[in-house]
Parts: structure tokens; C-alpha cells; sequence
């Protein structure tokens, strides 16, 4: 008898040895737009948008502070600091349309959730590539990755430790017992001129801009609006944009340490000219409409 | 004309995927400066043998820098210190007398160490399977000339078709991300006319095989760096927008659109 | 008996379109009911098992490399043919035909060659489809050039990675196909033997080179795409891996060998730079359109090549043959090169090759053109030699490069074991005695996407419903037994002396007495000292390691074996052909102007060896060739 048996085609094959299970398994995938979130692609992507975002803001918030070196003006028939106008004018925002300070809100709930989709991207990804991990016992020699991209994540931990306090600081006025709301430009020279502070303000800073500059580097890869005729700028831009930012922001609390900014109060009697000309602001008006507190934060500065 | 070298190797020994593995220390002696990398490695194993030892095994083949097989970090440097080099193609002249070479494996998660310098890196097979090819079974074919394709656009496509498959890329990235390969695989049929029809089925396929094996990137740009057949970056972006492509068409337009 | 060549009746044109008519056809409902062994994924296994799968066969492929991209087609660099005619110059399928049987100097088979011009221009078509990047002209279409001499342009190319660009069509086409389920790949997974039953072949037994486990596999059939067996040569172009154990394991089993002396050695590789050189590195033949070569007409020459005069150059090509000058076929170069150094005109340290010189050309027309023709190759040169082409002359010497013998196969592609079919570099069909340049990618691609195809239902069709034979039964376990006996054997010999050392030194033996030159008392000896050397090897091998691991001095210690036993087949093959012709040359045979004499007499016909057994020397068969379209004619180059 020939042994032999039936044609059974899925019983001859021996698995592959060498082949090895995926390190993750795709989950199902949900509807449109949450699909792309569920790939590191697509996180990439969020995580490129929301940093736009978020760098669009620290520009917005720079160029807001360079008011602080305008000094008092003449507002609305009184003499006033710029840098409170300014603030001011985001609570009033879109009004009449939305009451006061509702399209702040809005404005502060869209960097709220691009925070945290970067964080979570940020947090989603890192978990990723430690998991995908590798682990050389020689040191490697580094041949185009620099120290901002290598310490993104540290920057970005630390940036985020700063924004808190800086939150707590300046908006909320957790910090201080001389904070008064609405009184920006008090507030920022009474915090800066505390060395420590104007210290842990200015390595966030660098840090921040350190940050930005892989950012703005990576963006174009991630969001794939790369090609070689943007690759030849990309570098420019990150270094144009996070130098930029740098500049500007290193030089509030180095101004106010040198005395360049100051805060001050003046002779009641003195008229709105001379408060402009003397560069002080009669401090009366403010204390007294410190009771709508919701809507005279400044806006986050 | 030539010179030998004598030369300290560190090279990574490991018995097995599940064994520990350790740095053992070699000499090499009288080395010929007209010798490849491996030609070193050949000697080094020969002196094994003969001393009784188990002689290193290390991925090779052609050893003309073409089929991908060899591949190891020299100094810390993927490939070693020749840019645009494989392993097969470094020659010793650009080593000095005296110089202690240290050798590792590729490392990732999803390049386990088969025995000493050899990993096993057939995730990237699964990539391709996911979707590397164009279907067009044979024999459906019409005439080659048929389609024209324009020069710029076959060269372009030609770059990307270079990639040799070696792992140096994911053995180089910080994140062990294999985004240089699998982006090159994508580009070169995705900038095809023979590519269209399958186009964002098939960067979405490769995309999550990729995922489900390989890290993250966040474009240190180590792949290209390590690159032997000098791959582009630009690659990687264009996979990443044909990805998020892939995600908004609606398929049954998808491939219609270029 | 050599079974019938089944090569079919009627008008050359005609014969390939009436077989496949005639040819038995398995039911497309059925095909899933068969299941085919591919082994080798090269570009001639990887396009056979990804047809196949399309066709509806259950495939099981199979590669001793961690991934299939690895397999040595894609280091071809030069091209592939096509009878497309698209330059309008006069090609067509009958002159492709006609140049390949002559260039094979008279030793194929008429009949398969001419199917492989009719099928060359499907598999532009074809590669072109699956995404290849053939390079193109301006206007969009593809670019040819003219190659190896030929006088029409008809070879498509990929820059200088043709062979890759293919492989990596076929290799991703079976991707398709292992992800639709038709394809099961096994990598690192080393045929080591075939079985047999019922004298057909039934399935095949490997080691699985990671974890060292033998495992039988069962089919309807069996292919082996395993290509050539050059590395017998030790220093060869070949890439390190590559053997013929696949193909002689079979002919162990009863498969014919055919004409395993026709091996071709190609005239512009590097020299080897010291003994321990692992292998040679081929600079592509392209390069002889500018480069002129010499050697100085002084014995013992010290000078620089800059520093010596026009007047002291021997440039021996141009002198011996004014008309084609560097331009002389691969064998002729390759001998003539041969010639001087053996008298002792050799260059570069260890005198071992010629000039290759383009000083001429730059002067001609420039660096920048220079560079923008061969400026890879001139990289690649000065990468591994560290010297500037540019400034000093290259230095070139022959080395093995292709194989043209090979498993003895029929029209329909199946070997003298019913069931086993050997395609591409494996099988010894299309090229005769000399391949031409840019056509081994098109036999490989020729074989697996359009021949074995369209022949292997013929034999499978009657066999419908046909159980696959028992992995467990006794002619499994028999192969299994032995290749465990074999392997603990080596493991357990003990002796002196590595695998390598053996295979160098037997690669010297083979160069030396069966290399580009044979003659009576050469391949006498050589059979000799192969016995000799073999018989030490079996005693005094050194193999570390053990068997259940990655162990790449046992994988070569059984590769080894094999060399041993077809170099010296080779050598009887030579010995038994007392006539010049292609890359067989016999001293004894040659014009009074020292070229390559055929005698088309006594030898216008395939040798084809029999296995016997160990201690018996091979029988010979003779498949006797008829030259019905390609009149025979004596090459000459003056």
C-alpha cells in the first residue's frame, strides 16, 4: 500500500521560524477623521498642525508684549499702558457680537485642545518609538540629528512645566499678592524683576525656542508639503522663526532687570498729558472694577 | 601601494535570539589595506577556526553593495564611516594602524538578533507584501511603450527603486522607524503611471504594516545619513501626504486622481 | 537513454504558438489542487512561482537568503534584451534568435532559443507593467542601448542596476501573491535534497538554516530556479552564497547534468588584490568602448603606467584584431589577457591583470564626458582598488561570471526526472557554449513568467486528483536520515582546515586546469588532484558550531561537497570534448590563428551526464543538435 493520503494543503507547511509577530496590532479602524489619529502618520500630522497652532500663538503673544516698551498712552480719555490696552481690547474682542471675554474663552478652549493633542500625540508617539525600541551597547555617532531634535521631548516637558507656572503667574495670579487683574503691565514688571523668575523665564525660553526650531524643521515633512525646493529653506525658516521668537522674548525680562520697563504710579492730580509724558498711570482707576474677575485676565500673559 | 593594518576588534557575540549576547575582544593581525571590511572579517574567522573558536557569523553576500544582506554598526556608525557605503564596499585603507574597531548588530525591536552580527529583519518583507508591487498579473500587459512616462519622473521613481532593503536606515533611527524604506517602496510605485490605480490602497496597507512593527519619525534624518544607496528624505514627506490622502479620498476617486 | 527533447514539429515561427496549443491543460477550477515547489527566488524563481500562484497553483517558494531581494540576479548590471525593434534598426525575433545561437557558438538548441526571442518582448511589456523603472528617453518612451557588441540596440536597461530593478518586479509580483495566500515563502530555508518516487520527483527536504531543523515538503512538482554554479571557481563574481548543491543534489537523484565545462569568464572584472580576496568584483563591459587595453612590452616592467612610452605599450587587442579591436567577444578578450599575463606581462602588484586605459579617451572628449558615461563604475573602481581611473589606467582581469551548463532539460523545461523542472541559470538550454551580453535576465524572466508557466500543466494535468506523497513516508525519512548523517559527520570529522581553505584551494585547481584554457594533461591532473584534495576534505575539514544554529562553515562545508564533485565532472565534460567552441577552449583545438576551432562532427551535441554513484564516474548522453535556421559558420573577429 502506498502511503499516501489526501491533498490537504494547509497541513504541509511549517510556519516560519524565522518570522516574528508584530511588536502592535492595527486596531479597528474608527470613522473619519478619528482614523488618522489612530496611525503614527496621522499623529505626526496632528502633532504638526497643533504645533502651527501653538507657535502662531507664541508669535501672537510676543508681538502682544512688545507693547511693554510703548509705555502709557492716551486711551479712551485717560492715560493708560499699552500693554493694558492691549489686553483690554482681546477681552473685548468680537464684542458685540459675543458678550466680553466669550471669544477669548473660545480662543483659550483651541490652544487648550491643541496642548493637549500635542501632549498626547507627543506622549503617544514617544511610548511608540521606546517600545520599538533599540538598545546598542557601543555609542553611536550622531551624523544629523542635532540637540534640539534628540531633546524634544525634554524641551518640551520642561516648556510645559514653565507654561504652568507662567499661567499661574501671570494669569491667574496665584504666585503674588501684588497681582491685580487687568493691570498686565503691574503684574509683568512686579514678576520679572524677580531674578529667579526672570531666570526660569529666560531657560524656558531658550528651551522653548530650542523646541520650536525642530518643530518648524519637521513641519513640513510631517504635514508632506515638503520638496526639495522647500527642503533647501526649511532650515532657514526654523532658525528665522525660532531666533525671532527668542529675541523678542529674552529681551522682556532683560529689559525689566535693566530697568528699560517699569511700572509706575503717579500723583493722582497729575492731567492724562502729563501721566503720558511722565510715563505713569494714575493708579485710582484700577482697583475699583476688580470684581468681574472672569473677564479681566489678561490673556494668559 | 599596499599596507596591513593591525587592528583591535569589540564585536557583539550572542548565541541565540533568546541568549545574552557581550562584547568579545580580537585581534586582527596583518590585515591588508586592499581588504574589504568582511575580507577583515574573513581573516579574523579564519584565525578562529584555526585557534578553535566559533567563528563570527555576520550577514553577507554579493558583496558588491547590492542585495542588502550585509550590514553592521562600525563605530557606532551604521554601514561605518563611508557615506553612501555598505558595509561590503568599506576597505580597510580608510582604517589606520593600531584603530579598535567596534562592531554591533543593527538594533530594534523588530530586528532581533538571529546569532552574532546577524538580525532578522523580514518585518520589512511583510511591508512589501502589505502592498509593494502593482498588480498586473502576467501576460496583461500591453505593449511597454504604451505608456509614456516622462524622463524626470523614471528617474525620480529609479531613486527611490534603489533601495537595497538593507535595515540601515531603521538600525540608524533614533526611534528604529522604517519610514525611509517603506516611504522609497511607495515613492517608486506611487510615481509610476503603473502606480496609480492601487496608489493610496497601498500606502495605506504599507503604512500600518509598518506601524505595526516600527517606531515613530521625527525626521533626525540618521536614515539618510546611513543610507548606502543615499535614499531622500523627501520620500518620507510624500508617503505622509499620500497617507493622509489615503484617509480623506473616497477610494472609488481615489484612483482616478494622481 | 536521454528522453525525447520534445521540441515540436514544424516551421521554426510556428513551433512555440503549435506546443502550447498541444500542450494539455489543467482546468482553472483544478490548478488549486496542485501543489508546485519553487526553490530559488531569483528572478527566475520568483517569476515562476509569482505565475503560478496567479495561475491558481498552491505555491510553496523557497530561499536559503533571510528575504527573497537578496538572490544574486540582482546584481546584474548591463541589461536585458528585447527583440522590440523600437530603434528601428533592423531587430526583430529571428535576428535575436539568430545572434544568440551564434554567439553560443552552435551548442543550444535551436528550437529554445528561438522561443526565447518570441518571448522577450513580453517581458519588457510585462516588467514595464509591474513598475519597473526602465530608463527613458525624453519624449517618455524607453531608452535602449546597443551591448556586448551587438549590432542593434536592443537591450533595456535600469541605470546600472537592471538586475535589480527586475528582481525587485518579480520579487514584489510573488510579494502579491504570498499576501493573496497562493504563495507560502520559506526563507532561510536550504533545499538539501530531492526525493523521489516512483521515479518522480515528490517534494524536497531542507534545513532550516536558523534553527537547523529538516523538514520535508511535498508537491506535484518540483522547480528549481537555483542558478549557476560559478563559485566552483572560489574567486568568481558570484555572490558568496551562491552553489550548486540545489541542481546537483537532484542529479544525484537522477537528473542529467549538461555541459557543466561551459562556463563563461568575463574579460573586465578587478584583479584580486591578495589571497585572502573572497571574491571578484565585475566592471561592467561597457567600459571596453573607450578603454583601450595593454600591458608593457617589457618583462618585469617597474615604471608607473603614466611613465611609460607609447612605443613600450603592447596593445595586443588592436594589434591581433585590427576590425573589432577591444570590441573582441568576452572569450576572446578574456584569453587574450590570460595570454600575456601567464607570459609575464602582467600589471599591478601581484601582476595579475591588464590596463585598462582611458587617457586616450579623455583627451578625446573630456573628463565630463568620460565621467558622465561610466562615472559609477569609475566610483565604484576607485572605492575598491583606492586608485583614480581618471588619472591612472584601471586594471582588469577575466573572472567567472555565468555558467552556461546545467541541469539537462527538454522543451518543456523538465529534467530527466519527471515532475523536476529547472529554469533560468539552473538549466544548461538556451546559451550554448557563450552567453551573450544582457541575456541572462532575459532567460531567467523567459523561463518563470512565460515558459514553465505555459509547460508545467502537461505534466500535471493527468495527475488530477492525485495525492501528494506522505512526508512521512520512507523516502522522506530516508532523505532526512542522510542529510542528519551528513551534518553530523562534518561536525564531527574534527580535522585541521576550514571550509574556506578547502574551497580556495580547490577554486585554484579549477582556474587553473578547467579556467579559460583546457587542455588533454590539464584536466587529467585536475581530475587527480580534485580526487586527492576531495579526499582530504572529507578527512581533515574543521567545522565549528553546532547544527542547531546559524552555522555558515557547515552550510559551507555541504556546499563544498558538492563543488568537489561537479569540478570534477567539469573536468571529464572538458576532457570528453576534445573541440574549441565558446567558452570551452582546448588548446588542442584552435585555428592557425589561435581562435576557439569547432568540430561539428563529432561534437554538435549536448553532453548530458548521468549520475551513477559515488565511485563510478558519470555516463554520458549525447542529444545530437541540428542547425536548421542558423547555418553553421566558424566565428572570426579579424
Amino acid at each position: 500500500m502506498n502511503k499516501r493520503k489526501a491533498v490537504n494543503l494547509t497541513s504541509t507547511v511549517s510556519p516560519q521560524k524565522s518570522g516574528h509577530k508584530p511588536l502592535r496590532e492595527t486596531k479597528k479602524e474608527l470613522p473619519f477623521p478619528l482614523n488618522l489619529y489612530q496611525s503614527a502618520v496621522g499623529k505626526k500630522w496632528v502633532m504638526a498642525i497643533t504645533g502651527l497652532m501653538l507657535v502662531g500663538f507664541v508669535i501672537g503673544h510676543m508681538v502682544g508684549n512688545l507693547k511693554m516698551y510703548l509705555g502709557v498712552l492716551e486711551h479712551d480719555g485717560s492715560a493708560a499702558y499699552d500693554m493694558d490696552i492691549y489686553a483690554e481690547f482681546l477681552r473685548n474682542l468680537l464684542v458685540p457680537i459675543l458678550p466680553e471675554g466669550v471669544f477669548l474663552w473660545i480662543l483659550r478652549g483651541g490652544l487648550l485642545t491643541a496642548v493637549i493633542l500635542h501632549i498626547h500625540s507627543f506622549y503617544s508617539l514617544t511610548r511608540l518609538n521606546i517600545a520599538s525600541g533599540r538598545s546598542y551597547e557601543s555609542k553611536q555617532d550622531w551624523l544629523a540629528s542635532n540637540f534640539a531634535s534628540r531633546s524634544m521631548r525634554y524641551s518640551g516637558i520642561i516648556v510645559l512645566a514653565y507654561i504652568i507656572f507662567h499661567i499661574l503667574d501671570l494669569t491667574v495670579g496665584a504666585t503674588s499678592d501684588e497681582f491685580v487683574h487687568g493691570a498686565v503691565q503691574s503684574n509683568v514688571v512686579n514678576s520679572l524683576s524677580n531674578p529667579v523668575i526672570a531666570g526660569f523665564y529666560i531657560v524656558a525660553n531658550i528651551l522653548l525656542c530650542v523646541h520650536i526650531f525642530h518643530g518648524i524643521f519637521s513641519v513640513f515633512q510631517s504635514l508632506g508639503v515638503n520638496n526639495p525646493n522647500i527642503n533647501r529653506m526649511k532650515r532657514g525658516i526654523a532658525t528665522a522663526v525660532s531666533g525671532l521668537i527668542l529675541v523678542g522674548n529674552v529681551s522682556f525680562p532683560v529689559a525689566i532687570l535693566a530697568g528699560a520697563v517699569e511700572y509706575n504710579e503717579c500723583d493722582p492730580k497729575l492731567s492724562v498729558a502729563e501721566q503720558v509724558e511722565e510715563n505713569c498711570v494714575n493708579s485710582s482707576g484700577h482697583d475699583s472694577d476688580s470684581d468681574d474677575d472672569s473677564h479681566s485676565e489678561s490673556e494668559g500673559y | 601601494m599596499s599596507q596591513t593594518l593591525n587592528l583591535t576588534l569589540k564585536v557583539w557575540r550572542q548565541e541565540g535570539p533568546d541568549a545574552d549576547g557581550s562584547f568579545e575582544t580580537y585581534k586582527a593581525k596583518n590585515i591588508p589595506d586592499d581588504a574589504s571590511f568582511l575580507e577583515m572579517l574573513d581573516v579574523v574567522n579564519e584565525d578562529l577556526i584555526d585557534n578553535g573558536r566559533t567563528p563570527i557569523e555576520f550577514p553577507h553576500d554579493c558583496r558588491e553593495g547590492i542585495c542588502g544582506t550585509c550590514g553592521v554598526m562600525i563605530n557606532g556608525r551604521a554601514h561605518g564611516q563611508e557615506k553612501g557605503t555598505a558595509t561590503c564596499q568599506l576597505h580597510m585603507r580608510k582604517f589606520s594602524d593600531g584603530d579598535t574597531i567596534v562592531i554591533e548588530p543593527w538594533r530594534a525591536a523588530a530586528f532581533p538578533v538571529v546569532k552574532d552580527l546577524v538580525v532578522d529583519r523580514s518585518p520589512l518583507d511583510k511591508i512589501i507584501e502589505a502592498g509593494g508591487y502593482v498588480t498586473a498579473p502576467t501576460g496583461t500587459a500591453a505593449d511597454a511603450n504604451d505608456t509614456r512616462i516622462p524622463k524626470e519622473a523614471a528617474d525620480s521613481s529609479m531613486d527611490a527603486a534603489a533601495c537595497i532593503g538593507c535595515g540601515a536606515c531603521v538600525a540608524a533611527c533614533p526611534n528604529s522607524a522604517a519610514q525611509l524604506f517603506t516611504s522609497a517602496k511607495l515613492w517608486h510605485l506611487n510615481s509610476l503611471p503603473q502606480g496609480q490605480p492601487e496608489r493610496y490602497k497601498r500606502t495605506e496597507a504599507m503604512v500600518e504594516t509598518m506601524e505595526q512593527f516600527f517606531g515613530a519619525c521625527t525626521n533626525h534624518g540618521e536614515c539618510y545619513e546611513a543610507c548606502p544607496k543615499e535614499i531622500t528624505l523627501d520620500f518620507i514627506g510624500y508617503m505622509n501626504r499620500d497617507y493622509i490622502k489615503s484617509k480623506v479620498k473616497n477610494r472609488k476617486l481615489a484612483g482616478q486622481q494622481s | 537513454m536521454l528522453p525525447d527533447s520534445k521540441v515540436p514539429a514544424g516551421p521554426m515561427a510556428e513551433k512555440w504558438t503549435n506546443h502550447k496549443f498541444h500542450s494539455k491543460l489543467v482546468n482553472p477550477a483544478n490548478k488549486r489542487k496542485f501543489k508546485i515547489i519553487v526553490v530559488g527566488t531569483g528572478l527566475a524563481g520568483s517569476s515562476a512561482a509569482a505565475t503560478l500562484g496567479e495561475l491558481g497553483y498552491e505555491v510553496e517558494a523557497f530561499t536559503f537568503h533571510d528575504s527573497p531581494r537578496r538572490a544574486h540576479s540582482i546584481a546584474a548590471q548591463g541589461g536585458i534584451n528585447a527583440a522590440k525593434n523600437y530603434r528601428n534598426d533592423g531587430d526583430s525575433v529571428h535576428r535575436l534568435f539568430y545572434d544568440t545561437v551564434k554567439g553560443g557558438d552552435y551548442r543550444s538548441r535551436e528550437a529554445n532559443v528561438h522561443r526565447l526571442a518570441e518571448v522577450s518582448t513580453n517581458i519588457i511589456d510585462q516588467m514595464a507593467a509591474q513598475g519597473v523603472p526602465f530608463a527613458r528617453e525624453y519624449g517618455g518612451l524607453l531608452a535602449n542601448r546597443s551591448f556586448g557588441g551587438a549590432q542593434v540596440s536592443r537591450t533595456f536597461y535600469a541605470r546600472g542596476q537592471t538586475g535589480q530593478q527586475l528582481l525587485l518586479g518579480a520579487y514584489q509580483q510573488m510579494m502579491g501573491q504570498v499576501k493573496a495566500g497562493k504563495v507560502k515563502l520559506h526563507t532561510n530555508t536550504e533545499m538539501l535534497d530531492l526525493v523521489v518516487k516512483d521515479g518522480e520527483a515528490c517534494g524536497i527536504v531542507c534545513r532550516n538554516l536558523v534553527t537547523g531543523e529538516i523538514t520535508s515538503h511535498s508537491a506535484h512538482a518540483v522547480v528549481l530556479a537555483t542558478g549557476g554554479y560559478g563559485n566552483v571557481f572560489y574567486l568568481s563574481t558570484n555572490a558568496m552564497a551562491c552553489n550548486v548543491t540545489a541542481a546537483w543534489r537532484a542529479h544525484r537523484k537522477g537528473a542529467y547534468f549538461a555541459n557543466p565545462s561551459f562556463t563563461q569568464i568575463h574579460p573586465t572584472c578587478i584583479p584580486a588584490s591578495d589571497e585572502f580576496q573572497s571574491k571578484l568584483t565585475l566592471m561592467s563591459e561597457s567600459l571596453r568602448n573607450d578603454g583601450r587595453i595593454w600591458v608593457p612590452r617589457q618583462l618585469n616592467e617597474t615604471r608607473a603606467a603614466k611613465d611609460i612610452p607609447e612605443a613600450e605599450r603592447n596593445y595586443y587587442l588592436e594589434e591581433k584584431y585590427p576590425a573589432f579591436g577591444n570590441l573582441v567577444p568576452r572569450d576572446v578578450a578574456s584569453r587574450n589577457a590570460k595570454t600575456v599575463v601567464d607570459a609575464g606581462y602582467g600589471v599591478g602588484p601581484l601582476k595579475n591583470g591588464v590596463y585598462l586605459d582611458f587617457a586616450d579617451a579623455i583627451a578625446r572628449d573630456g573628463r565630463d564626458a568620460i565621467e558622465a558615461r561610466y562615472g559609477n563604475l569609475f566610483q565604484m573602481y576607485e572605492r575598491i582598488t583606492g586608485e583614480d581611473p581618471y588619472t591612472q589606467p584601471m586594471r582588469i582581469y577575466p573572472a567567472t561570471h555565468y555558467t552556461m551548463g546545467g541541469l539537462w532539460v527538454d522543451y518543456n523545461l523538465m529534467t530527466t526526472i519527471p515532475g523536476l523542472y529547472a529554469t533560468g541559470e539552473s538549466n544548461f538550454s538556451d546559451h550554448g557554449a557563450n552567453r551573450l551580453g544582457a541575456s541572462a535576465l532575459m532567460q531567467g524572466l523567459a523561463d518563470g513568467y512565460f515558459v514553465l508557466p505555459n509547460t508545467i500543466g502537461d505534466y500535471l494535468a493527468p495527475k488530477l486528483n492525485q495525492p501528494l506523497v506522505d512526508t512521512d513516508d520512507d523516502v522522506f525519512k530516508e532523505s532526512e536520515r542522510l542529510i542528519e548523517e551528513t551534518t553530523s559527520h562534518f561536525l564531527g570529522i574534527g580535522g585541521s582546515k576550514s571550509p574556506d581553505h578547502f574551497h580556495r584551494e580547490l577554486g585554484k585547481i579549477v582556474w587553473n586546469r578547467i579556467g579559460m584554457e583546457r587542455d588533454e594533461e590539464g584536466l587529467k591532473s585536475a581530475i587527480e588532484e580534485i580526487q586527492a584534495l576531495s579526499k582530504e576534505f572529507w578527512s581533515d575539514l574543521k567545522v565549528l558550531g553546532d547544527a542547531k544554529s546559524l552555522n555558515s562553515s557547515l552550510e559551507k562545508a555541504g556546499r563544498i561537497a558538492d563543488f568537489f564533485e561537479l569540478a570534477e565532472l567539469m573536468a571529464r565534460d572538458a576532457l570528453d570534448r576534445r573541440e574549441s567552441c565558446g567558452g570551452h577552449f582546448r588548446t588542442e583545438s584552435q585555428t592557425p590563428e589561435g581562435e576557439a576551432l569547432r568540430d561539428d562532427d563529432n561534437y554538435a551535441h549536448v553532453s548530458a551526464w548521468e549520475w551513477n554513484d559515488k565511485d563510478t564516474p558519470q555516463t554520458k548522453h549525447a542529444e545530437e543538435l541540428t542547425f536548421d535556421e542558423v547555418p553553421l559558420t566558424q566565428r572570426s573577429y579579424k
